[in-house]
């Protein structure tokens, strides 16, 4: 089954060069993460999203900041298509007072709640319920925001991916639930793992439209996120995308990948690269110019660079900041 | 006698249990041919292949599950959990299943299962890869819970744990896995589950504590001992149900007693043992009995400064030896 079609909105040369501007911020974050991390400067441990950046990003094209997301511990990209702060981010992944979580969350747990952001989860399949719990706000509250589940095709196993998406269903809740297939529950290839051929076949057993794209063409993550966010919003019920994509780093830094073909790498970093191909079609579309390109290769590799000069000076969270953020204290009625 | 570390008296174990029984095998996420995230099942596929190595999909729940169900009709399953913050979502299968088969059939059916999990901080892990889980599986009969502290205990009891007719959860602290290494027999031997071990004799002050804390312990007698403070220091292994005796008895020993444990301070491990010396020891104590663990907060932070703080080391215990000595 399809996403139903809906009147496709055009894309603007201003939202196309947002769309890569975003793709860009991703993938020179997440490079200066991986060269940082080699030099044993970050204290924990990441997982990066470099080459998934389409997926990200085309869904959150359709997003503003009283929709909201749940993240997987790849959750990164997931942050910077949704607005967070480039500086916040990686000083939390530091381990910094000035972080997003003022170092107590670190790469796997990002969040910003001022931005629609629930958080990254180092929780595999943790997303799926809270994200039907948003949309259950959202719908109950008519605030006319969608929730929007990012989840690996490791989780696509898991339990809690059949009870949310089950219960998403039953109550035509505004849920879109984006599965970024990259291939390898960490080191377990998807065919291995899960019984199905697609993800997006699992969606006819919850009764909903669920549609497979190539998650490293940019449009097509658009459109099929553009179905599925207006079905949404039109308060006709979830829907569930499969993106089929590709991790460009290891399960997490320090993996040695050996369970990866040289030549699927070489095809992914170079000839079905997303940000290549969206490149060569905001170019040809006549979206954008080379100087417009290149002028935003340059202030994102800046901002990434304020970024990381922003991490490095900021200072260590007192130690005994542990104990705060527990409960708080609250006025009798419930009120904090 | 040959000296490995901690996560090597895993393999070893296994291994030997693997070779001398058929029905034993492991089942879990990346387990067979990654050999674990840990290396902790590392070889382990080549030699005994995929029926008995088992990779599973990412759903801790099924593994646990799937590894009762197939204790409950003839096999040893060693299912592994990659992370023991993992274990959440198998808790139902735990503790509603293999806890109470054995009581609720009559005695008809078993469940010979062993359930290993890497446990601990100290690894900047953060949130949800540091947590110690043992409190939420310690008031649950049926269980039975070891945390080892040594290489050598490490292969004694899982080799005892795979044998055993009841559930065992085992869990290792993931930072000893490469910075504690010991002194193992290459034979086949086992220890008692069950019973505590007298890691150092003494007689001034008693510490009472399990896991990697152990050790810090030990370092603290060292120095202690410099002036002239002699410190007995009893490791659990068994952290459910508790060695009653062998507590009793090191607490009355010394009189002195401190309890440390890595977990949050309420509700843990370290307050049943509190509790068992309160009922038994009361006019032999000549102390407050104390209590050295992690601050009550949800989970371990991210930030080096913070989980430092969380952390139990040897400087902690040794300041609270201390104190108690001079009490």
């Amino acid at each position: 089954m399809r996403v139903s079609e809906v009147q496709q909105e055009a894309l603007t040369a201003e939202k196309a060069k947002w769309m890569y501007q975003k793709m860009v911020e991703i993938r020179r974050f997440e490079d200066q993460v991986h060269e940082t991390f080699s030099t044993g400067t970050i204290p924990g441990f990441v997982h990066l999203y470099a080459g998934e950046e389409a997926v990200a990003v085309g869904v959150c094209s359709h997003l503003d900041d009283k929709d909201y997301i749940t993240s997987t511990h790849r959750g990164h990209g997931h942050c910077i298509a949704k607005g967070c702060d480039l500086k916040g981010m990686m000083a939390e992944i530091y381990g910094k007072a000035t972080g997003l979580c003022k170092g107590k969350g670190g790469s796997m747990h990002i969040a910003d709640v001022s931005k629609g952001m629930l958080g990254a989860n180092g929780i595999v399949g943790g997303g799926f319920p809270l994200a039907t719990g948003a949309g259950l706000s959202a719908k109950l509250r008519k605030t006319g925001g969608v929730a929007v589940c990012f989840f690996g095709d490791g989780a696509n196993n898991h339990g809690t991916f059949h009870e949310g998406i089950n219960q998403a269903a039953i109550w035509n809740l505004p849920v879109i639930f984006v599965a970024e297939n990259n291939g390898y529950g960490e080191s377990t290839p998807f065919e291995y793992a899960s019984s199905c051929k697609s993800i997006a076949d699992r969606a006819a057993g919850y009764n909903i439209p669920g549609e497979t794209v190539d998650g490293k063409d940019t449009m097509a993550v658009y459109e099929a996120a553009q179905r599925a966010v207006e079905r949404a919003r039109n308060g006709e019920g979830p829907s569930l995308i499969e993106c089929v994509t590709y991790r460009n780093y290891g399960h997490f830094e320090g993996d040695a990948q050996t369970y990866k073909t040289s030549e699927e790498r070489e095809q992914h970093l170079n000839e079905l690269d997303a940000i290549i191909r969206f490149r060569e079609y905001l170019l040809s579309n006549n979206h954008a110019s080379e100087d417009d390109l290149h002028s935003i290769d340059e202030n994102v590799r800046e901002a990434v660079a304020d970024a990381v000069e922003f991490a490095e000076k900021s200072p260590m969270p007192e130690a005994d900041q542990l104990t705060t953020d527990v409960y708080v204290n609250y006025k009798p009625g419930g009120e904090e | 006698m040959p000296v490995i570390s901690y996560i090597q008296a895993v393999t070893q174990a296994l291994r030997e249990e693997m070779q001398r029984d058929e029905k034993v095998f492991v089942l879990g996420e990346d387990v067979g041919k990654r050999g674990g995230v840990f290396r902790a099942t590392d070889g382990l596929y080549d030699e005994f292949g995929g029926d008995r190595v088992l990779d599973t999909p990412l759903a801790e729940s099924a593994i646990a599950g799937v590894g009762i169900g197939a204790a409950m009709y003839g096999m040893r399953p060693v299912a592994e959990m990659q992370f023991a913050d993992f274990i959440m979502p198998a808790v139902n299968q735990i503790i509603s299943e293999a806890a109470k088969i054995r009581y609720r059939s009559n005695n008809d059916w078993s469940c010979p299962i062993t359930i290993r999990a890497p446990y601990g901080g100290g690894v900047h892990g953060a949130l949800y890869h540091s947590q110690s889980v043992e409190a939420v599986f310690a008031s649950q009969p049926g269980l039975k819970i070891v945390m080892p502290s040594t290489p050598y205990d490490v292969k004694g009891l899982l080799k005892a744990a795979v044998r055993d007719p009841d559930p065992v959860l085992f869990f290792e602290h993931k930072r000893a896995y490469r910075l504690i290494k010991g002194e193992v027999p290459e034979d086949d031997y086992t220890l008692p589950i069950g019973k505590a071990d007298v890691k150092r004799d003494g007689s001034d002050i008693t510490v009472i504590t399990y896991g990697l804390a152990v050790h810090f312990a030990l370092q603290a007698a060292e120095k202690l001992a410099e002036d002239g403070i002699d410190a007995h220091i009893l490791d659990l292994r068994t952290v459910y149900p508790l060695d009653k005796d062998a507590i009793i008895e090191a607490a009355s020993k010394t009189g002195k007693v401190l309890l440390v444990s890595e977990d949050n301070k309420e509700g843990g491990i370290i307050s049943e043992v509190s509790a068992v010396i309160s009922e038994n020891c009361l006019f032999d104590l000549d102390a407050p009995v104390q209590r050295l663990a992690g601050p009550d907060v949800p989970a371990m932070p991210y930030s080096p400064t913070m989980e430092k703080y969380f952390m139990i080391n040897p400087d902690k215990v040794e300041k609270a030896m201390r104190e108690l000595a001079e009490f």
